[in-house]
This record gives C-alpha cells, structure tokens and sequence, in this order.
C-alpha cells in the first residue's frame, strides 16, 4: 500500500464515524392530507420522526392497516450496530497503519458484506412490518402489502413513499466505495508490478 | 299590469340614474379600480397564503375576527369576550374563568378595539389586546395559539371605550372610562353628576416577558366621557392622549345636552410623570373589586382572582400629569402621525379636522399659555397648541391613521367616505365614498411608526343594499382600498362578524413561524389529564363522577362506562392524544346541557354532564378527524339514583 492510500484508508475509516451523529436512511411519506410529509430517520442506535411526533403520527396511521408500532426499543440491531461500526472503524485504522495489501482487501470485503447484510436486516424489518399485519385490522386490503420500498418510491395507497439514504448513509456510502476502489486499484497496481 | 310594469320600469329608471350619478364619484356595483384589475389585485390563488392577516374587532359579538389582506377571506372567530359552544370556550371548565368578573360570570361583551403589541413602536406579532366596553375588560390574545390567554376587568369604571391602545414598546395598555360614574361607586341621586361623577384614566402594565397585565394607576378625571386614546411615538412616546366629550357634564339627553360647548377636550397625559408622582407617594390605595383571570400556559386551565385594591391618582395632586387640549365638537379619534409630532383629532360633529402640535403642545406647558382649568388640570390654549386645521374635509370626522408617506386618511361618518389629506400642508387631497356609514378605517400599522401604506380598510356601519339581503338583520362589512397610488381606489366589498368596529392588520409573515402546530403532550399540566390510554378511568365522589378519557384516531377510551347515576355530575376529561397538525377530536354525549368539547392535540378539556334520564346514552367526536371518525364513539349507561351498578369502565387491551 502506498503511503497515500494509507492515509486515505484511515480517513475514510474515520469518516464512518459521522454515522453517530448523522441519520443513515430516511423513509418519507407524503398523502393528500399530509402535504408537510411525515417521516423517519434511521440512525445506526435509533429511529426518529422527521418530525418530533412523527414516528408517532406514522404509528397511528399504521394502526387502520393493523402494521406493529415502531419501537425502537424492541429492535435490538439498534443496540449493537454502534459497536460493529466502532470495530470497522478500528479495522479501517489498524489496516492502514500495518499497510499491509492483503489486509486492505480483506478489509474491503468485510465492508461489502456488512453493508449487503445491512440492507438485508433492514429488507427483513420492512418486509415483517409490511406483511406481518393485525388480522382485525380496521382497514384490510386483499393482496395488499405494506413494505415500503427499500430504496427508491411507491405508492402504497393514499400515501407514496420514498426510501433513500439519508446524510450519514451518504457518507458511509461513498467511505465504503473509497476503501473498496482503493483496494481494487492497489490489486490491479500489484498485478502490474508483477508482470 | 303593464302599466303598473311601467311604473315599476319607471322607479327602476331613476334608481339607474340615481346610480349613474353616483358613479361619477366612484359608486356602484363595480370597484373603481375596474373589476377585472381589482380582482387580479385581491385575488389569492387556492394553496397561497394572503399577505396580512387582519385582525377586526367582533363589536357586539365580543369576539375577535381574523382575516387576510387583500383576499378578505374569514380564517378564524377566535373568542374572547363571549362563550363560544363550537369549541366549548366558556363552557368548559378549563375555560370558565376567563369570564369571571366582579359582577360574577358575565359570558358576552361588546368589543371595540383590537391592538397589537409593539417593540419601538412597531407590531412585533407578540400578543393582540382587545378591549370589552360594557363590563369594564381588557383581554390580551397570545399570537402564537391565537388563544385569549388573559382578561382583567378595570375596577371603577363603566364602559371601557378608549382601550386597550399601547405605548410604544407597550410598556402599557390604556383603559378609560366612557361613561362617568360616582367613583368609587355610590347611591347618589343622578342629578348630582357634577358633584359625584368622575371619569378614570387607567394605565394596565404589561409585563414585557410575559405579556402579564396587572392595573399600575388609575387617574381620577372630570365626570367627561373619555371616548377614544392613542399613546405618542418617538419625541411624544411618554404621553398618551385621550379624547373626551360631553364636558358639558349633561346627565340627561346627551345627544343635545352634550353638544354644545363649541369645544372639547383631548386630555394629554405624561405617564412617566404619573408614574413619578405614584412613586413620590402622591397616589392612594383604594379599596376595588375586580377580576383578574390568566389561562396558565402549561395546564391550559384558567384561574379568577379577585384583585381587591387599586392605586388612585388624582389629576389635582399631580400637576404635570395631565392638560387639556381644546378640540372642538365632541372628538372621536385621537391620531399620531408616524413622527410622533403631529396628533389628529376627529371632532365628529365639527367642520374642521384640528391638527395638534406636540411640540407647541410642550411649548405652551412651559410658557403657561393657559386658557383656565378644569377641576385643577390646566387648559391649554387651542392656537399655542394648533398645527393647523384640515378645512372643509367632509362631514363627521371620526378617525385617522396613516401611510407613513406623508398622508393621512380620515373616515367621515356622515358623509361616508374616506378623506385623504396631506401631512405637511393639511389640504385634502383625494375622497372616496364608503358603503355606509363607515365608523374606524385601519391601515396596515397605520397608528404605529411605520405603515405598511399599500390599503385602507373602511369599517362600515351599514350594509344596506351591498349584499344579498338576509331578512332585517343584515350583515356587516369592510370596504378595502387601494392607498399605493395618488388615487384611492376600491378593490373590495367583504362581511364580516358582528360589528367590525375596529382593526389592526400585521404583515403574515411576522406571525406565521411562530404558530404552534400542536401542544405538547408530554407537558400536559391539566391535573385531570391521561397522557396515555393507561392513564384513564373513572372515579366516584359522592355525585361527582370524574372520568378521564383519551381520544386518538379513531376511538375514546374509555368508550364503555356503566354506574353512572342519574343527577350525577359527569365531569368528562378529555385529553386529546394527537401530536399530529389539524387533528383536532370533539366530544358530544346526547343532553350535554352546555357545549361540545372541541380539544387540541396534546389538550385536555373538561364538560361537565348531568344526565336526567335512565338509560345508555352514546357519545362521539364531532370533528371529522379520520376514515373511521363515524366509528369513534362509545356508551354511558345512566342508571337510577342509588342502583347498586358498580362504577366501571372499559381499560385498553392487556390491561
């Protein structure tokens, strides 16, 4: 590894470390009567309104359709991804002072896989609070599902729903992407030195 | 029949001339603006917001209306004086303190004058006063819930007309009597009016943080009816200036009685020196009765104090305090130029429009130029203190506000209209007329030191013939016109609420930030509140029954409760569990003998229910709140007086 990929790496490292104070996704809804939209913000410890009474408001609605409350306290990811980010922060540092090639790679896959598994878990959520629903429901459509989407918009009756990456998820993003191109370019160096 | 057509044809011909001669002063069905101009310039496409809101006094409904400028559109009758059923103001018992006063629950008023607070003589969209003429009141309304948080009724005096108006930076809001009465009150024989009679100037403090409003000092006047005030600006910010007419001191007739002296007075007061005089120790205690009732911010109840003292100030101990302009033929309003130099006077029954100088006015204090006195205050000499007369303005000038471009605007009762004349060399300059009768014009900050000079709104006193006729009582109306160029110009005809007797507009965007969109659950104080449905039931006091009760998108809990007995006192509390913006729920049970409850989120209310009859009553919410409000209901089963029913109802799930 280069020197300058060195200090790259352990910037982009420490860069995640925005995640403890920016959302890392937002879910928002817009409908007829609520032209203000509602929403949420998940961050790598909580969920919040956009709003303070937001995931309030979104609870009450989602009681008509019979979708669980959102609470916070029951997801236990909440709980234990701060310290899985402490660690890949640490990794991130410890690779870039030890330099070592193999290292980076390895460190690169690690991130690719755990945000694959992020978006799993978060699939996983979505799907059960979306399909998971109160048979005595006030509201039941037949074959209707409530998931939102997991990135991108829908329209789930009166409401269109929106699912992107929120400011914290953003830079995550683009540190993931570095150390993952930086790797690839250290590897494709190697190969050149090789021959 | 054709001939009687004809003669109908005929009667039609000369209305039509009548109205065409008319319409070479600017009359008729369409503004003078042009239809198609003036209603591009009131137009307020849907989704958009109108530029200021306005705020008109309600008259004898004893509320306050609000409207937006240009659009005229009605946005809210928001209650002050008067119960009000829609929304249980008045009714409730959060609420029915507010209208406590001395003479017991008094639950209409008659309300003239709304006035915004100012900071350095500007609307600062903080809080608007409102005065209640007939039981003596002034009411202060916080702009961010656009709820009356305050009321305190003015001891000794008797018809509160020359009130609320403020001081600069609202360091007071006035309150003078409009009738003279014995003071304090006593059982004298009427024809002894100027032996017992006295009028009273009184100065409220507002508390500058919180808008707590508390009587400073009252000054004991001649027996005049006091009937109009504005406070000076800039070099005249220490004074305040009351009108006052019948100085005859008629008792009897005062239509006649009270109008013949060629001249009246405007009472100038310096209440920086008053206050220097109650602090010298010149003032006394006097015993008083008088209600003083605050709706707490954080419970949202309200309390009634009996205040039982009052500091009086007698004009005669204080020389300097206060001096007598003389104004001629019953003056109605008194004006202050946005300089602070210049003070208007509307002598409704004279010829002329007296403009006062201030600074000859504090020329002729120094040089003595008295003209006698009045019960000791110093008359001062109508020419020492004259800046100059408006002449032949129109007939029966009453008030005046202005643009802050050098012009004034002045409603003539009696020959309905609107005169514009000129600051610097009081000629006139431009008249519209007015549809009819117009009472108070308003400006945008108009009496502050700075207008926003773009409309004239004509407060009328009579419709007559202007909209689609509703039997004998008609509606009332507002006139506005155009001010931004050298000509007048009518843009529109709207209703409005009870009598539009005055008004004060504030540019929109001073207030709209700051509006609260739901109150906070979580700092709900309402010692009968649930913040959660856990937090509900139902408990017996003797034939009190307590029931605290939660109402969310789309039911109540409790919605089952049984052992409730006839003649029990149901006290119903209502804690809306919304935090959600216009989400509103009501409460109705069948043979509520007072009103529905209508709760804000995060709000609780309280109506208290006696049910006389056997039986299972339903309940509901009668604000369409969501797809199921029509479900949101529930049941009291109302049994005998002592059946052996247990008090009970219903818990949510899992409890």
């Amino acid at each position: 590894m280069s020197r300058t990929t060195r200090v790259i790496v352990a910037l982009a490292a420490l860069a995640m470390a925005v995640v403890y104070v920016l959302p890392l996704w937002h879910i928002g809804l817009e409908a007829p009567q609520y032209p203000e939209g509602i929403g949420l913000y998940i961050a790598v410890d909580k969920i919040v309104g956009e709003k303070p009474q937001d995931l309030n408001s979104i609870n009450g609605l989602n009681h008509y359709i019979g979708m669980k409350a959102i609470e916070p306290d029951d997801i236990p990811e909440l709980r234990f991804m701060p310290k899985i980010i402490a660690g890949l922060i640490a990794a991130g540092i410890l690779v870039a002072a030890l330099g070592k090639r193999g290292l980076l790679a390895g460190y690169a896959v690690t991130l690719l896989l755990f945000s694959l598994a992020g978006l799993a878990d978060f699939y996983k959520w979505s799907y059960d609070y979306g399909h998971n629903l109160d048979p005595h429901a006030a509201i039941k459509v037949p074959g209707m599902s409530y998931q939102p989407p997991l990135i991108g918009s829908k329209q789930i009756l009166n409401f269109h729903a929106t699912s992107w990456p929120a400011s914290g998820g953003w830079v995550l993003i683009g540190a993931v992407g570095l150390i993952v191109a930086l790797a690839l370019l250290d590897y494709r160096r190697a190969r050149v030195a090789a021959a | 029949m054709s001939s009687s057509l004809s003669v109908r044809s005929r009667a039609m011909l000369g209305v039509a001339v009548a109205a065409l001669a008319l319409a070479g002063c600017g009359k008729g069905g369409e503004p003078v603006a042009g239809a198609a101009d003036a209603a591009q310039r009131v137009y307020v496409a849907p989704g958009q917001y109108d530029e200021f809101y306005f705020f008109t006094s309600g008259g004898f409904s004893g509320q306050l209306g609000v409207y937006g400028l240009p659009s005229g559109r009605l946005l809210k009758v928001l209650p002050v004086f008067s119960q009000n059923a829609e929304n249980a103001y008045g009714y409730s018992e959060e609420t029915k303190p507010m209208l406590n006063t001395s003479y017991g629950f008094v639950p209409w008023d008659d309300s003239h004058h709304p006035e915004l607070s100012m900071t350095g003589g500007v609307p600062d969209g903080r809080w608007i006063f409102i005065n209640g003429n007939n039981t003596p009141r002034v009411a202060r309304i916080d702009l961010t819930d656009f709820t009356t948080a305050e009321i305190i009724e003015i001891p000794h005096s008797a018809g509160n007309h020359a009130s609320p108006f403020v001081t600069e930076n609202t360091e007071y809001s006035v309150a003078a009597t409009r009738f003279s009465v014995p003071t304090p009150q006593a059982d004298v024989p009427i024809a002894s009016y100027k032996e017992n009679f006295r009028g009273l100037l009184t100065f409220i403090k507002v508390d500058s943080a919180t808008g707590r409003m508390k009587i400073a000092f009252q000054i004991l006047m001649p027996g005049f009816n006091y009937d109009l005030s504005h406070s000076g600006k800039g070099p005249s910010r220490e004074w305040s200036f009351f009108t006052s007419y019948n100085s005859e001191e008629a008792s009897t007739l005062l239509e006649v009685n009270a109008s013949q002296k060629d001249k009246d007075f405007i009472a100038a007061v310096h209440w920086t020196a008053a206050e220097q005089c109650v602090q010298d120790g010149k003032a006394k205690q006097v015993p008083a009765r008088y209600a003083h009732n605050v709706m707490d911010p954080k419970s949202h109840v309200a309390t009634s104090t009996i205040e039982t003292s009052t500091t009086f100030l007698d004009a005669r101990d204080c020389p300097g305090v206060v001096y007598y302009l003389p104004t001629p033929k019953s003056p109605h309003g008194v004006d202050v130029d946005p300089s602070g130099e210049l003070i208007a006077a509307g002598g409704k029954l004279a010829s002329v429009i007296p403009v006062h100088s201030f600074s000859k006015m504090l020329k002729a204090i120094e040089d003595k130029a008295f003209d006698g006195e009045v019960s000791g205050v110093p008359i001062l000499k109508y020419d020492a203190v004259l800046a100059g007369e408006v002449k032949e303005p129109g007939l029966g000038p009453l008030h005046t506000e202005f643009d802050g471009k050098g012009n004034a605007y002045t409603s003539m009762f009696l020959s309905s209209e609107i005169v514009k004349w000129s600051l610097t060399d009081f000629t006139v300059l431009d008249r519209i007329p007015t549809y009819y009768s117009i009472g108070h014009l308003s400006i945008p900050g108009g009496d502050t030191k700075q207008p926003w000079g773009k409309y004239v709104v004509a407060l009328n006193k009579i419709t007559k013939d202007r909209y689609l006729p509703t039997g004998p009582e008609l509606t009332q109306s507002a006139q506005l016109i155009d001010i931004s160029g050298p000509k007048m110009q009518l843009l529109l005809d709207f209703p409005t609420i009870g009598e539009p007797h005055y008004a004060q507009a504030i540019p929109a965007s001073l207030l709209t930030e700051k509006q609260i969109k739901t109150f906070d659950l979580a700092t709900n104080a309402d010692p009968y509140a649930a913040l959660s449905e856990s937090a509900t039931g139902v408990t017996r006091s003797g034939r009190t029954v307590h029931v605290k009760m939660t109402s969310i998108r789309s039911h109540f809990m409790p919605d089952n409760i049984e052992g409730v007995q006839v003649g029990d006192s149901v006290y119903f509390h209502v804690t809306n569990l919304e935090q959600d913006w216009d989400v509103p729920h009501g409460f109705a049970i069948t043979g509520l003998n007072n009103a529905e409850l209508l709760i804000m989120p995060g709000e609780t209310r309280t109506i208290v229910w006696v049910p006389s009859k056997v039986g299972v009553f339903p309940f509901y919410c009668t604000d369409f709140c969501s797809a199921l409000h029509q479900e949101m209901q529930g049941w009291v089963r109302v049994s005998p007086r002592g059946s052996s029913v247990a008090l009970v109802a219903n818990k949510p799930a899992g409890q």
